[in-house]
């Protein structure tokens, strides 16, 4: 599955990437985010994109992995 | 305190305690006022002469206070930094401009919009134009590159300075100036005045209510939850100042505000378009300094140098209105501005990447 890193991303920025991202692979993405506001915000839009969302801890980091 | 309930409660929260302060003493529709807040603070710091327009707002000290606590409480502090900082810098300076060329920050254009200020509805209108052009960036990429890990003290100096304010403002030393007349010489009573911001800092960290960010998700993500928190300070401080007959429709006679309609459009368009480019409008700042975000403190730095500048060359209007310094200005901040969106978005400098 294709991965996208946004830490370090202030918002809106960690949710454009992974809207871009996942325009080219609408079939689902692994996204890197390191704050809760970011974690908030993309797993809200992926959400209303009818993404199911699965999230793990990664150290100070979240994985959250898309899936239609 | 999770989801929509939470952001429509702090909206609505922002909305009730700005009419109690504007009760208590707080100058018309001005309960809350980042721009306005740290325009006085630069003035009792002496940045600025304009006798009118000094004092320390606790309001400003309980905001950023506010965030750090809940941010530490939560483990949500972070220091963290180094993303465009003079950037930033410059970003908050024309921002603040922007809003005294308006006479208001985006939280205070909502606060005006629900006692009934038309000039506001202006304002609102030049702000969405702002933001619309920031959006158009942001999709063509625009961004100010990541953010580093900071030493943890560097994210705790910023919230020390305030409650060095804040010690100035109970102390009052001879260097610090307090307006003896105007709207700095207005305030509610110091300790309510720094609840109302710590209550609100920490609905505001927790929510994440940002004035800007309602437009921008809208019209990027079609997601309503920031702009739930906007129309909420609007119905409740419409309610409010209709209860306590302070609602007053019109153009005319509106508290600190002029009815220039160009120069209401045009200085919200820049604190519209600059605010994006920020990621969050002056309220958003404050708060995300509190929570060790420096990148945020240097916007907040900008906005303080920017009132200053305001208030020394003449750019900031009066209620007589805008000034032609002040309409230079703000033709310049666009070609500023433009610059800036330019060779940021990835999509359209390709020497940025």
């Amino acid at each position: 599955m294709n991965r996208i890193d946004t830490r370090g991303m202030s918002c809106p920025q960690p949710v454009l990437m992974t809207k871009k991202a996942l325009d080219k692979n609408p079939e689902g993405l692994e996204i890197l985010v390191d704050n809760n506001t970011a974690k908030g915000n993309v797993e809200r839009f992926l959400k209303s994109s009818g993404y199911t969302t699965k999230i793990t801890e990664d150290g100070e980091d979240f994985i959250l992995e898309a899936k239609k | 305190m999770k989801g929509k309930k939470g952001i429509i409660l702090a909206g609505g929260a922002v909305g009730l305690i700005s009419v109690i302060l504007g009760y208590y003493g707080n100058p018309g529709n001005m309960g809350y006022c980042i721009a306005c807040f740290l325009r006085d603070i630069a003035g009792a710091l002496g940045l600025h002469r304009a006798g009118v327009v000094q004092y320390i707002r606790p309001e400003i000290i309980g905001l950023v206070l506010g965030a750090f606590l809940i941010s530490l409480k939560n483990k949500e502090f972070e220091s963290r930094g180094g993303s465009a900082p003079f950037m930033r810098f410059m970003l908050g300076m024309v921002v603040m401009i922007g809003a005294l060329v308006f006479l208001g920050c985006p939280l205070r254009m909502v606060l005006r919009i629900g006692a009934g200020d038309l000039n506001a509805i202006v304002g609102l209108a030049g702000f969405l134009a702002g933001i619309l052009v920031g959006v158009r960036f942001l999709n063509k990429g625009f961004n100010l590159k990541r953010n580093y890990k900071m030493p943890k003290i560097e994210g705790y100096i910023f919230p020390v300075v305030n409650v060095g304010w804040f010690i100035l403002l109970i102390t009052a030393p001879a260097f610090i100036f307090f307006s003896e007349t105007g709207p700095g010489s207005q305030a509610a009573p110091i300790l309510m005045s720094l609840a109302a911001g710590l209550i609100v800092g920490v609905l505001a960290q927790k929510t994440r209510l940002c004035m800007v960010g309602g437009s921008r998700d809208m019209m990027l993500f079609k997601d309503n939850y920031l702009l739930l928190g906007f129309i909420s300070i609007i119905v409740v401080s419409f309610i409010g100042n209709i209860s306590l007959g302070f609602f007053n429709l019109g153009f005319a006679g509106q508290p600190v505000a002029h009815t220039d309609g160009l120069w209401n459009f045009l200085g919200m368009a820049v604190v519209g378009w600059g605010s994006v480019l920020l990621g969050g409008c002056p309220l958003r700042q404050l708060i995300l300094s509190g929570e060790g975000n420096t990148d945020s403190v240097v916007s907040v730095m900008g906005m303080i140098v920017g009132a200053a500048i305001a208030h020394n060359f003449g750019l900031a209007s009066s209620p007589a209105g805008a000034t032609l310094n002040g309409k230079v200005s703000v033709i310049i901040i666009f070609v500023f501005l433009a610059i800036i969106s330019y060779f940021n978005s990835d999509d359209l400098a390709k020497t940025n990447i």
